[in-house]
């Protein structure tokens, strides 16, 4: 497990999907699984920055896990909170500025990994868990 | 993210380079509309999406906003050369029905 603590600033996020990109790497994930891996966690921690933060200075957590082939990653602030979850899963919900967000974070985070869960209490911060099994590669691809 | 602007008659190709995250978002919305405004009677703004090696919702928001503005100025949007990562996004929020949706409406006037 790994274990990563950085501050809500915008410049963080490639930093957070590259660690995860890198963390999934020894799998041999396809490409397809590595971006889909990299997009979601830029998701939740670009959640964390504007939404959670509100663009305010905070620490991100994130941990990283590999059960067997089963990829868990876990995106943790400790902003604002979110006042109705199930609102703002909705696609195209946003709080933020309707012609320039799109609403589609946690539409994302659900449809490129397997499993989302999101807890989150109104003030002190919300946490974002999300799985991925990444498939193990075929043994002709192992071969070549 | 770097950008690079061409125009010839009234298309205005913006060819995006780079990761398009929240990070740039902003700043590339201010350069397209300022180029947008600047060169005056632009009717097709195409994004050049071929070089964008990443790209999150943010990237969505940036491109329905662009959507937008040229709507509001009686032009188009067009979007070309998405890799497979963007082009899963595109797809799956909706991007190319909207844009589909537009050339269609035009098409039928």
């Amino acid at each position: 497990m790994i274990k990563l603590e950085f501050l809500s600033l915008s410049k963080n996020e490639s930093f957070a999907r590259a660690a995860a990109a890198a963390f999934i790497a020894p799998l041999d994930p396809t490409i397809e699984e590595l971006a889909d891996v990299r997009t979601a966690v830029s998701e939740a921690v670009t959640n964390a920055v504007i939404h959670g933060y509100r663009n305010g200075l905070g620490n991100v957590m994130m941990e990283l896990t590999l059960k067997g082939r089963l990829f868990t990653v876990r995106v943790e602030d400790k902003g604002c909170g979110i006042e109705d979850i199930e609102l703002a899963m909705k696609p195209f919900y946003t709080t933020g500025n309707r012609s320039e967000r799109s609403g589609m974070g946690f539409a994302v985070m659900a449809a490129f990994m397997d499993k989302l869960k999101v807890e989150s209490k109104l003030g002190s911060g919300t946490t974002v868990i999300m799985e991925k099994l990444i498939a193990k590669p075929l043994e002709s691809e192992q071969n070549e | 993210m770097q950008i690079t602007f061409k125009k010839r008659g009234s298309t205005l190709t913006a060819l995006l380079e780079g990761e398009l995250d929240q990070h740039c978002a902003s700043e590339l919305r201010s350069a397209i509309d300022t180029a947008v405004r600047s060169e005056g009677n632009i009717e097709i703004l195409l994004l050049d999406l071929g070089r964008v090696s990443f790209m999150d919702s943010s990237g969505i928001g940036v491109i329905l906003g662009r959507y937008k503005l040229m709507r509001k100025l009686g032009g188009e949007l067009a979007i070309a050369n998405a890799q497979p990562q963007v082009e899963k996004l595109l797809k799956l929020s909706g991007v190319y029905a909207l844009l589909d949706a537009k050339r269609r409406e035009k098409a039928s006037e």
